[in-house]
């Protein structure tokens, strides 16, 4: 049992990760092309989750739920930007703290009208709702291998566009120097629009994909939010190398900590985030300030 | 050199591949007034950061008074008594001219961080404060709101603040920069009281100005000493001529 | 003449909250006592966020721990002395302070404002999981804290209105303490800090130092208004340090104006009033709240209290105004 367990646990704790690393790499983008720190990025993946649960209860279909989700995320990520986050681009972090909190207010009360106080779950869909037998009584649902593989295909895709692509090139250039786009006479409002939308939509599929897994409960965004703070800020702000590598330093931890000092496991995670930053205060991957 | 203040050994300072001071090797003369001039990027606002422990450089020694300053923090170095001011005006715009010295003379009083204040301890660091807004020429104004005078007393303040730390040696970066004719010559007539019982270091674009009052003058190009001298030996050299000089000349 | 007019309504205010207890039910006098001990807790963020300019956001932890400490030591004891109950909270919050300081001190801006959060949310997730100090349901207090004089406990805290007095003392002696120390050296270099770090710098300081003792004693200050919280409520949990208090915390000192010691005071009064009746309103009240705080984010980032100055310059200039003209008519009178 000893082998195949510790390869459950690190299968889940992979997972985990590329989870954790949606939603992260939305964040540190936000932090490094727009200088903007948003505590409301949790409620996205929420608010993922949520489509997802109440679009395949419409359709009868996770995958339509996903499909007709997406552009429903995309467009709350435009409208934010556009009526809250832009007024934010000039101001101190204060304010922004303030006013991404009093976001997360607003939607953890909307999601409270809309879909009530009730924990739900989302059915996995037939076609993945098997698991592999690993020995005799341990076994690896082929869902959560597919949560793995979807966010591998995201990371790369998303990793060709910004290495390979005109846009990425405009995103790298504005997180490593955020004054220098503005001079190169790139269109600022649109690319800030884009990002933030782009980071919504990342959290908000990380939450659908998130859902048959995971319960669909109030407030849920919130525990991945600090997580993903922390992973920002162990990869260094504005990396997306350092995203993925945090993700998967907390998903390992996290993981392994729940199962070997059950009673210390959130405990760790911030440790780990304290001994890192007293190490390179910049984050692993940071630029030196 | 006689009695060097200041010895800067073989240092180089690199931001990525970019190298802004290169094996630079000078001496600073107590007592007078060095210069260090150069086009825009030669590394001379680099050097002054290296000095004052805003920046590490990558190799070489720097000696105050011959300890080994090289690797200390900038509040260290100006405990040792380097002071310096700043090329962007660098005041805590908020306060008045009296509280902007008061803060920078109380560093000097190492029980500053105390909550409950003796009167005899006070007096010491108000009379400090005094001596460097009269030194700096801003008695008038000491109860006026920094953000609320002129640029050039403005400069004049940082320069005040850096005086009221009392240093030996003075690390000046454009003193004179975007001042008008009549301020600069105040600051120039300043300058040259401070020199009568202070070391000070200079970096200065105004040509007629470094050339009126310093002793010694270094000439920077590209991370890179071109030659020290006396400004009559800076003047007639053919090499600074080329380099920079004439340079100066045809975009002025 | 100046210091008295402005201290003028200070004094007024806390006429009135002297006075109170005498005109309100005991229901008022309690929710006024949490709106002090709120006080407390966010003008002790104050001096982090408006004066040295640390945006802390895991000031809740302190809050927490310093009621923790009242609540662990003496959950089974047969009495509390406020001699020993009170200098344990203070003392496990400024020591929890200066841990958390140690650590995020050394970054700034965003990563400070992170760093704080996680920390905080450290201390949450130990004492949320811990079944001994009673886990997410937290711990019962039934005895308040005594101060024996002979055999008279002098205090009497199980009356509203002394407890009342007791935080209001509370608030009126941690004011005062914050006052001195901004006027003295050491204040004035924190906010020299908060303008300008590196020129302190440059100036010969040590300024980590200054800043991690900023912290510690703003996090001892939010332990003594946990502690007054927990013997108030009898009730300490995990939900008093969660990140949701400290993000309220930030709210009550922006909503108050920042940078200023009685603007958190005015802040509390705000937010614990609305947090109190906003819900008779509508269940969905939390709506109503966030949409009130980006309100002042985007038109009133300098607080309520930002108010006051404006409507006195207003009134100032009708009056130069009005004076002008007749100087102006006494000067055509004389020509």
């Amino acid at each position: 049992m000893e082998l195949s367990f510790y390869l459950v646990q690190l299968l889940n704790a992979v997972q985990y990760g590329f989870l954790l690393f949606l939603v992260a790499s939305g964040l540190t983008l936000l932090f490094g092309i727009m200088g903007i720190i948003n505590l409301a990025h949790g409620s996205f993946y929420m608010l993922g989750s949520y489509l997802a649960y109440w679009l395949t209860g419409v359709t009868g279909n996770l995958w339509l739920g996903i499909l007709l989700g997406l552009p429903i995320t995309l467009m709350v990520g435009y409208l934010v930007e556009r009526f809250a986050i832009s007024f934010l681009y000039k101001r101190d972090h204060l304010y922004q703290v303030l006013l991404t909190f009093a976001l997360i207010l607003i939607f953890n009360e909307l999601q409270q009208i809309l879909w009530g106080s009730d924990v739900h779950s989302v059915a996995i869909p037939s076609l993945l709702a098997g698991s592999f037998q690993l020995t005799e009584n341990q076994s690896y649902p082929v869902y959560r291998l597919f949560i793995s593989a979807a966010c591998i295909a995201i990371a790369c895709g998303m990793y060709w566009v910004i290495q390979k692509t005109r846009l990425g090139m405009t995103i790298r250039a504005g997180a490593s120097n955020r004054e220098m786009v503005q001079a190169l006479g790139i269109n600022v409002n649109r690319l800030f629009a884009f990002v933030f939308s782009l980071g919504v939509a990342l959290a908000g599929f990380a939450g659908m994909l998130a859902a048959p897994v995971d319960s669909v409960y109030p407030g849920m965004g919130e525990n991945v939010l600090i997580i993903s703070f922390v992973v920002v800020v162990i990869g260094g702000t504005g990396s997306i190398k350092g995203a993925f590598v945090g993700a998967m330093l907390i998903g390992l931890v996290s993981t392994f900590g729940k199962v070997l000092v059950p009673e210390m496991a959130s405990v760790m995670v911030y440790a780990l985030m304290a001994v890192i930053l007293l190490w390179r205060p910049q984050g692993l991957f940071g630029r030196a300030a | 050199m006689a009695d060097a203040i200041l010895q800067i050994d073989r240092v180089s300072k690199s931001f990525g591949g970019l190298i802004a001071t290169n094996n630079i090797t000078i001496e600073f003369e107590r007592g007078q007034i060095h210069a260090i001039i150069g086009p825009n990027g030669a590394g001379k606002t680099t050097l002054i950061n290296l000095l004052s422990g805003d920046l590490l450089p990558n190799d070489g020694t720097i000696l105050f008074n011959g300890r080994d300053i090289t690797h200390l923090p900038p509040h260290k170095i100006s405990q040792l008594g380097i002071g310096r001011s700043y090329q962007k005006t660098n005041i805590f715009a908020e306060f008045t001219c009296f509280e902007n010295c008061w803060v920078a003379a109380q560093s000097r009083i190492n029980t500053s961080m105390r909550f409950f204040r003796p009167a005899s301890n006070l007096k010491a660091v108000e009379k400090r404060t005094e001596k460097a807004l009269e030194l700096c020429g801003l008695s008038l104004r000491r109860d006026s709101r920094a953000s609320a005078m002129s640029y050039g007393e403005q400069r004049q303040l940082e320069i005040g603040m850096m005086l009221a730390t009392e240093p030996e040696l003075l690390l000046l970066d454009e003193p004179l920069a975007g001042m008008g004719s009549e301020e600069s010559l105040q600051v120039i007539e300043l300058l040259r009281r401070l020199a009568e019982d202070h070391t000070l270091i200079l970096i200065e674009h105004d040509m007629d100005a470094v050339f009126s009052i310093a002793d010694q003058l270094t000439v920077m190009v590209n991370g890179r000493i071109l030659e020290t001298g006396t400004v009559g030996q800076i003047r007639s050299s053919q090499a600074v001529q080329e380099a920079y000089l004439g340079v100066d000349e045809e975009t002025a | 003449m100046s210091t008295l007019t402005r201290s003028l309504p200070l004094l007024a205010a806390l006429l009135a909250l002297v006075l109170f207890p005498l005109f309100g039910s005991s229901f008022y006098v309690g929710l006024v006592t949490r709106i002090i001990i709120i006080a407390i807790f966010a003008m002790s963020l104050d001096l982090l966020i408006g004066y040295t300019g640390l945006v802390s956001f895991g000031h809740a932890a302190f809050f927490g721990i310093g009621g923790y400490a009242l609540a662990i030591a003496f959950q089974d004891a047969s009495v509390i002395h406020l001699w020993q109950a009170l200098p344990l909270s203070l003392f496990a919050a400024a020591l929890a302070a200066l841990v958390v300081g140690w650590v995020s001190i050394r970054t700034s801006g965003i990563y400070f404002i992170m760093i704080t959060l996680a920390l905080s949310q450290m201390f949450f997730y130990y004492f949320f999981e811990s079944p001994r100090y009673g886990g997410d349901d937290g711990i019962f207090l039934f005895l308040k804290p005594v101060l024996m004089v002979g055999s008279e406990d002098i205090l009497n805290l199980d009356h509203e209105n002394n407890f009342y007095y007791f935080a209001l003392s509370c608030l009126v002696l941690g004011y005062l303490f914050l006052v001195m120390i901004l006027q003295a050296p050491f204040g004035k270099v924190i906010k020299a800090i908060k303008v300008n770090e590196h020129r302190v710098r440059a100036l010969g300081y040590s300024t980590n130092g200054y800043k991690l003792v900023s912290f510690v004693i703003a996090g001892t200050l939010a332990g003594l208004a946990g502690f007054l919280e927990g013997a108030h409520t009898g009730y300490i949990n995990p939900a008093y340090m969660s990140w949701h208090e400290s993000g309220v915390c930030i709210a009550i000192v922006i909503l108050g104006g920042v940078g200023t010691l009685y603007g958190p005071i005015v802040g509390a009064f705000i937010i614990v009033l609305l947090q109190n009746f906003l819900p008779e309103f509508t269940e969905h009240w939390q709506l109503l709240l966030g949409g009130i705080v980006i309100a002042v984010v985007l038109f009133l980032p300098r607080g309520a209290t930002s108010l006051l100055p404006r409507i006195r310059s207003l009134i100032r200039m009708e009056k130069s105004i009005s004076l002008s003209q007749e100087e102006k008519a006494k000067g055509d009178a004389d020509g």
